[in-house]
């Protein structure tokens, strides 16, 4: 059997040293990058705690970046949970129409949060894009709309493209939760006579907490580390008001060139996150006890 | 007849207000393609429907060829990595007993806990000393590795659902245990495998953030940033017509691989889902 137990651990080798290699290695070394001077081009520069979260905190989009990440965070797990809820009841029933539906809902899913930035970046641009001339043809505006123009456009059109494009994720993710859910329940309460609302606050949503857990837990960890569609769509702009916390740790790294103050932000995002998830998890499993 | 009118007349608001979301969500693709080809002020495609956004986007930066050849190279690259450094694993997970077994899944599956952001500067740093920056192997690598706690998990329960009689039969007969992973197992667990490299694919064909960062070389660009950094060549004016053909020459390949395979892309998201 001694044999069995090498062979397993045989099979096993080429994930040990990918992860030793490509995610210990480099915690471990962004630990140590956080805890020493060390420019993007000179390299290591020797231990200079807490130099480097002191100018994180002092960074001025430091505080304004975290408030706008969280205030983002909030819209779009509100509205894609909501969303994501509304379309998998839409969705639920086992027919021809409902598959086209769901189809139809997952197909902004496969594309890539780069392409959906670029495909949104022309949409709402007042040169090519369908809305402003259509909302002008309705007589519900004059003149061109600036959906880029001021911090709350920047963030609303930002949030419809990440609404657009991962709803179908979260009606997918919903879904499977409401097709667990026993037909006995529903039987019963229509037995007892439950309106179709009570029957939703009082079966449905319960019996729908794990899957709206971990939908949560995936869209809070999503959004808090929102990048690409804040790059390419606002660029942080106008005036830095939609720069979010990945942005902030690019800039110290690339434009400021310093990477020790990147890797001490990474590192407070990192535990943050983890303190994140485990209440999530903690939250989730008192549930359960209840 | 009461009936027949309730099936016509009582469903026709869930199938405006249904059919209405459809259009919805089908218009912006809808839109890109047209934008593609229509004619637009400061375009290359200024009188009449036509391909002049495409002609710029053929010759922009390296080419087309050489930035569509380094995307599709990097996400087969990146498939194979994953579907074999999973597979081994996933099967040594779900079939043998070893000392760490478990530490060392449980720690792949911790790769999910920790930020990509927070892992890629000093993955910029230990790669560029390694003389491997602005190489697409590095972020072949790099992608597979946030692949792996997805990829193993899938395909530990693949093979976990596998009876184990198929195998023992086979290990009497006399084969080693890497023939009945490659012959008997391999066939059986082809619906996680294709999971597994679908979302390995799509993860390297759309990755923004590591060749961002990794590929400064404009001959090594993939597709998502050198479009991305398109836009602001021409001087002033920003080109919408070839910013997007290029987001429909990247959203093709997606498009058509989901519909072909939705099956198994939905089974990855139940995967997922399940756990919790």
């Amino acid at each position: 059997m001694l044999r069995r137990q090498v062979v397993g651990f045989l099979y096993t080798i080429p994930t040990l040293l990918l992860v030793v290699a490509l995610f210990v290695t480099p915690l471990l070394l962004v630990l140590r990058m956080s805890l020493s001077k060390w420019a993007l081009l000179t390299g290591a520069g020797g231990y200079n705690f807490p130099q480097n979260f002191v100018l994180i905190w002092k960074n001025q989009l430091f505080w304004p970046s975290v408030v706008f990440t969280v205030e983002y965070t909030v819209l779009v797990t509100i509205l894609l949970l909501g969303f994501g809820l509304g379309l998998a009841l839409v969705v639920q029933a086992q027919s021809r129409w409902s598959g086209m539906l769901r189809t139809v809902f997952l197909l902004p899913v496969s594309l890539g949060l780069a392409t959906a930035s670029l495909l949104a970046y022309g949409f709402v641009s007042p040169e090519i894009g369908p809305i402003g001339p259509t909302l002008e043809t309705m007589g519900m505006a004059h003149g061109a709309i600036q959906f880029l123009g001021t911090p709350l456009n920047a963030l609303l059109s930002t949030t419809f493209l990440v609404v657009w494009k991962y709803a179908g994720f979260y009606m997918l993710i919903l879904l499977v939760g409401l097709q667990g859910i026993s037909d006995d329940l529903f039987e019963a309460a229509a037995l007892d006579g439950a309106s179709s609302r009570q029957t939703f606050r009082h079966i449905t949503l319960p019996m729908l907490r794990p899957s709206l857990s971990l939908a949560t837990i995936l869209c809070v960890t999503g959004s808090l580390l929102a990048f690409d569609q804040f790059f390419i769509l606002t660029k942080g702009q106008p005036h830095n008001s939609t720069v979010t916390i990945v942005q902030v740790i690019y800039r110290e790294a690339f434009q400021r060139q310093n990477l020790g103050t990147a890797a001490a932000l990474s590192i407070i995002v990192l535990l943050v996150l983890v303190l994140i998830n485990a209440l999530q998890l903690r939250f989730l499993r008192g549930g359960d006890r209840e | 007849m009461a009936v027949a009118h309730d099936r016509i007349f009582g469903r026709t608001p869930y199938y405006v207000l249904t059919g209405g979301l459809a259009i919805i969500f089908l218009f912006p693709l809808a839109w890109a393609l047209w934008a593609s080809v229509s004619p637009q002020p400061s375009t290359a495609q200024r009188l009449g429907y036509g391909f002049g956004n495409y002609g710029t986007l053929y010759n922009f930066s390296s080419g087309l060829p050489v930035i569509a050849f380094n995307t599709v190279y990097l996400s087969l690259l990146t498939v194979l990595i994953t579907v074999v450094v999973s597979t081994l694993a996933g099967y040594a997970f779900a079939r043998f007993r070893f000392w760490g077994r478990d530490a060392l899944f449980l720690l792949t599956l911790s790769i999910l806990m920790v930020p990509s952001a927070s892992l890629l500067i000093p993955l910029y740093v230990m790669l560029t000393k390694l003389g491997l920056s602005n190489t697409l192997l590095s972020v072949a690598l790099v992608v597979a590795v946030f692949q792996l706690p997805f990829a193993t998990y899938m395909m530990r329960i693949s093979f976990e659902a596998i009876p184990r009689e198929l195998e023992e039969s086979a290990l009497i007969d006399g084969c080693g245990s890497f023939a009945v992973l490659w012959r008997i197992m391999t066939p059986s667990v082809r619906p996680g495998l294709i999971t597994v490299g679908l979302f390995a694919f799509l993860a390297a064909w759309n990755e923004f953030f590591a060749p961002l960062i990794m590929l400064t070389d404009p001959s090594k660009q993939t597709l998502p940033v050198a479009v991305a950094n398109l836009r602001q060549q021409t001087m002033g004016t920003i080109d919408y017509g070839v910013t997007e053909s290029g987001v429909v020459v990247m959203a093709i390949p997606c498009v058509i691989l989901f519909l072909l395979l939705q099956r198994y892309y939905v089974r990855g998201f139940m995967s997922g889902a399940v756990k919790g």
